[in-house]
């Protein structure tokens, strides 16, 4: 094999996103020499995109926010299944991270007082999401991206050397983690291996630490408002050597993506629309959102549009909008008035602005909805309703950390973001992410920095490992080796079907029937996924960047499904069409993915398995909340969603079981 | 609804290359973008062209259509006829990898060389106040979605490689307007704008501020703006007398 380019660094973070790009910084300031990989240009990042803001309750809008406030909210939104300790240091941490966002010279929408401004959201209590109009996840991107900038500036400044202790490789894809196995007892990072698109030439990285920060998974649904390169790449890469997955079956379909036309269908329509006033409406002309809020929100939320609508100027004596429920049910809502025949020409609802407020208003808080449904749709959202559905938009679901330092149960591997897993349980708050890849990026630079410095040795890249790895991210210019030219598979083709599959077999709403024949159907794929075979030249080929991406989203697409099969009730991203309740048993479960050991779990060892390791996934335990946030709940609203014996420690219990225990930070 | 098209699409790469036709479905409401996917899934599996989001956020998709430069996930079908010749080729200002893929590393050395964000020593986080009066138009600037075009529209450096090494371009010029305009910034990028950045190289035609496809008035907001700084501080003899006095120290 010829002589593969090389580096060496202290960490290695994969993805330059929100979480990535803070993580590096992290690591970078901690002193160590730091590099990022990410799979398109420098500043690309999926994370670009995201629009309505990042939540942090820092109270400048409304003082009665607090941390325990956006804590409850978060476990309310993911309907008590997130795990409370990410939870906790999420809502505590956010605040310092988004002022600190600052002093790279982000510059948010300001209150009258000067300070940052915060808009509403679904599920959050109180306006908390810091926002500039509706593109808020490129400022915190180009915020941290030009604080690397900064950084190196500084290091230029002392060596002459821009890239002395960090530096970016733009459009260079990590294919395999490498690991010493002579280090602990089940081995440690040592490495990665990747190539670059460019050029199609291989790289290997030494690195003791890694950080996976590669976002999500949406590429595998065919309706998506996620970019190419959410292809699950983390998730399978994490899982091939040996970490685990929670939560698979968890995937956020926002209940507002365009519909029409139908290419651009997918792409996001930002819940800012209706945290700004804009209400849905169905081909009544009807606001159909008051005949849908669930039993464990009742009470919650307005019951009259008079109420709904004086809940915007006055959130103290009004309750909010249901067009701002969390988002799994609004988008079963808006599915089942479709299903209903009260839908929009295409297919949707209308999500109705132009008769809430004048037109100038519009343009100037959610700018880029005017421009985007203008440019894309001819339509005028500030003179006609926009048309609405449905689309895959963030996976609950990924790697397995410990809260407090990001570190997976591989040692030496990291992760977060939004492919790291637990944070937001079953459902996602909007706004909750931008906040996350803050609050969980920074500390998994923290753990991996304290990390490597606490190393007695250096793990080492075996030569074997990386031959391996190499023959593995070439196979596609290989000719299949069963059967003739004819049965070469085309990765665009193969794409296209995992997309449609996925799309109406486990998508918003699910049987036991339909995820079964998903499963009998992905294993058809995982057959012809190792006789894909490209055309063309190393140099910058986009059918050999799919045909390795093809493995990641059919990996990842195997954990969604066999996690959906097994989790027999309906919960926030998870809805069971065959099991429609809440299942107190199952809440105190979680769903572990993890690679099939050889022999251990009967595979097969045929060829595909190593192209595409098969999963196994079992339940698991969650542990149980700390008593003392526990206690930040009602007992009343705790009964919904626990076991009774779950709850005989709390302190409402035994003194009088029938009120409510006292509430701290006010009621929702 | 759905018609064949005809497509001219430059195919090579650093050694040289050729436009190739090509024919191809169109169907309803399609941008540029769709058409090329098409092209890849069907007819070309290795054609090249850079995409991210195709949503007009993130800036990747940068080429030019029939000699101007757009975004192809941002240019509907709609706007050409059906018996339209559409020529797509990659944005001439930078080198070609292959097909429509450009090496733009230009920019990111160009956004090295402009100092950082800089704020007051004593303010810390969670106490920034700032007016927002007085962060629109830095906020304006950073509507930037870096997609280039303006950099590949500036004849200052579109037909003058030459130029590369003193001009910043519009992008990154409109960079060092933002930071002066910060309302909390506290250091001074204007006498590196015109001296080491090349701010005295544009002449005002406006021909980035016509492509960027976020409409930020580059010229008029950020250029003659920084322009008049510059003259500002020319014509102030006081600072001129100290700016001689410590470049002779220096
Ligand atoms: C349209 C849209 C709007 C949204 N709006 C909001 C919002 O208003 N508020 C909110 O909180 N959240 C929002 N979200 C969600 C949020 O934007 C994402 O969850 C978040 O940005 C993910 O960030 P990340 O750092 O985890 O990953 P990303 O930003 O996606 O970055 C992933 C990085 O990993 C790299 N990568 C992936 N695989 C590889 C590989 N194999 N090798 C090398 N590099 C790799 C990629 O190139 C990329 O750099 C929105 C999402 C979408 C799609
Ligand atoms: S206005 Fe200046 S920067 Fe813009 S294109 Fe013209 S010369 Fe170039
Ligand atoms: S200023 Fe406009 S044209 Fe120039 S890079 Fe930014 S978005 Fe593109
Ligand atoms: S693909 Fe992102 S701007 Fe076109």
């Amino acid at each position: 094999m010829t002589e593969i380019e090389r580096h060496d660094y202290d960490v290695l973070v994969i993805g330059a996103g929100g979480a990535g790009l803070r993580a590096a910084i992290e690591a970078r300031e901690r002193g160590l020499r730091t590099a990022i990989v990410c799979k398109s240009l420098f500043g690309k990042a999926h994370t670009v995109m995201a629009e309505g803001g990042c939540a942090a309750a820092m109270g400048n809008v409304n003082e009665n926010d607090s941390w325990q406030v956006h804590f409850r909210d978060t476990m309310r939104g993911g309907k008590f299944l997130n795990n409370w300790r990410m939870a906790e240091l999420h809502a505590k941490e956010a605040p310092d991270r988004v002022w600190e966002l600052e002093t790279y010279g982000a510059l948010f929408d300001r209150t009258k007082d000067g300070r940052i401004s915060q808009r509403h959201f679904g599920g959050h209590t109180y306006p908390r999401l810091a926002h500039v109009g509706d593109r808020t996840g490129l400022e915190l991107l180009r915020t941290m991206q030009q604080r690397i900038v900064a950084l190196q500036q500084d290091d230029f400044a002392e060596t002459g050397d821009y890239e002395a202790r960090l530096r970016v490789f733009a459009e260079c894809t990590v294919t395999e983690l490498l690991k010493d196995p002579a280090v602990g007892p089940d081995g440690a990072i040592a490495g990665a291996l990747g190539y670059w698109r460019e050029s199609g030439r291989l790289v290997v990285f030494s690195a003791p630490a890694v950080v996976l920060a590669t976002g999500g998974i949406g590429k595998s649904f065919q309706v998506t408002s996620n970019s190419w390169e959410y292809t699950g790449d983390g998730h399978a890469l994490a899982l091939r050597v040996g970490a685990d997955l929670v939560d698979m079956e968890f995937v956020q379909f926002h209940p507002t993506g365009m519909v029409w036309p139908p290419s651009v269908k997918g792409i996001l329509v930002t819940e800012g629309v209706r945290g700004d006033g804009g209400v849905l409406k169905n081909s009544d002309g009807k606001r159909f959102m008051f005949d849908y809020v669930p039993d464990v929100f009742k009470g919650q939320y307005a019951q009259t549009e008079d109420e709904a609508d004086r809940w915007y100027d006055d959130q103290e004596s009004n309750r909010r909008t249901p067009d701002l429920l969390p988002r799994d049910e609004v988008a079963r809502a808006i599915n089942t008035e479709v299903k209903e025949g009260r839908g929009s020409p295409h297919g949707g609802v209308y999500l109705d602005i132009a008769s809430r407020m004048p037109a100038e208003e519009i343009k100037r808080r959610l700018p880029s909805m005017y421009h985007q449904f203008k440019e894309l749709a001819d339509v005028d959202i500030t003179a006609e309703p926009m048309e609405v559905g449905p689309t895959c938009h963030y996976v609950m679901g990924g790697i397995q950390v410990d809260p407090d330092t990001g570190q997976s149960r591989v040692p030496g591997l990291f992760a977060a973001g939004e492919c790291a897993g637990g944070m937001h349980g079953s459902n996602r708050l909007g706004g909750n992410s931008l906040s996350d890849l803050l609050v969980f990026g920074r500390r998994a630079g923290l753990g991996a920095a304290d990390y490597v410095v606490g190393l007695e040795r250096r793990p080492a890249v075996q030569a074997a490992d990386v031959d391996a790895a190499a023959v593995l991210t070439l196979a596609p210019f290989d000719a299949p080796a069963h059967g003739g030219p004819d049965d070469a598979e085309n990765p665009y083709t193969l794409h296209a079907e995992l997309q449609r599959m996925m799309n109406d077999l486990v998508g918003i709403i699910r049987t036991e029937t339909e995820v079964a024949e998903a499963q009998r159907r992905l294993g058809e794929l995982r057959a012809r996924v190792g006789h894909v075979f490209v055309e063309g030249h190393r140099q910058y080929n986009p059918g050999w960047h799919l045909a390795l991406d093809l493995r990641n989203m059919l990996m990842v697409s195997e954990a969604v499904a066999a996690s959906a099969l097994l989790r027999t009730e309906s919960r926030g991203g998870h809805t069971r069409e065959d099991h429609p309740g809440l299942d107190p048993e199952w809440r105190h479960r979680v769903l572990v993915t993890r690679r099939a050991r050889d022999g251990a779990d009967s595979t097969d060892g045929a060829e595909s398995e190593q192209v595409v390791p098969r999963v196994v996934v079992e339940p698991a335990e969650r542990v149980p909340m700390r008593a003392d946030l526990l206690a930040l709940f009602d007992l009343t609203e705790l009964e919904k969603y626990y076991t009774d014996a779950e709850l005989a420690e709390h302190p409402g219990r035994p003194a009088d079981p029938g009120r409510p225990a006292d509430p701290v930070g006010g009621t929702a | 609804m759905s018609y064949t098209g005809t497509f001219r699409i430059w195919r090579g790469d650093a050694d040289g290359g050729a436009l190739a036709d090509f024919r191809v479905e169109v169907n309803e409401g399609e941008v540029v973008l769709d058409v090329l996917h098409r092209l890849q899934a069907t007819q070309a599996p290795d054609l090249a062209v850079r995409w991210n989001c195709k949503a007009g956020k993130c800036g990747s998709c940068s080429a030019e259509i029939n000699g101007k430069p757009r975004l192809l996930c941002m240019t509907r079908m709609s706007v050409f006829e059906r018996d339209d010749v559409v020529t797509v080729t990659p944005m001439r200002t930078f080198p070609v990898i292959r097909d429509l893929v450009t090496d733009v590393s230009f920019n990111y050395a160009k956004a090295r060389e402009i100092p950082s964000f800089t704020p007051p020593a004593d303010l810390a986080p969670g106490e920034y106040r700032m007016a927002q009066v007085d962060v629109n138009r830095s906020q304006e600037f950073r509507k930037c979605i870096e997609c280039y075009l303006c950099q590949d529209t500036c004849h200052v450096v579109r037909d003058h490689e030459e130029n590369k090494e003193s001009f910043a371009g519009p992008r990154f010029l409109m960079r060092i307007a933002e930071l002066e305009m910060h309302p909390l910034d506290v250091a001074d990028r204007v006498p590196a704008a015109q001296e080491e950045h090349g701010l005295g190289r544009c002449n005002i035609t406006k021909c980035c501020t016509d492509v960027c496809p976020e409409g930020i008035k580059i010229t008029d907001n950020a250029l003659i703006p920084m322009k008049e700084r510059v003259a500002d501080r020319r014509y102030d003899p006081l600072v001129w007398l100290g700016r001689t006095i410590s470049r002779r120290r220096g």
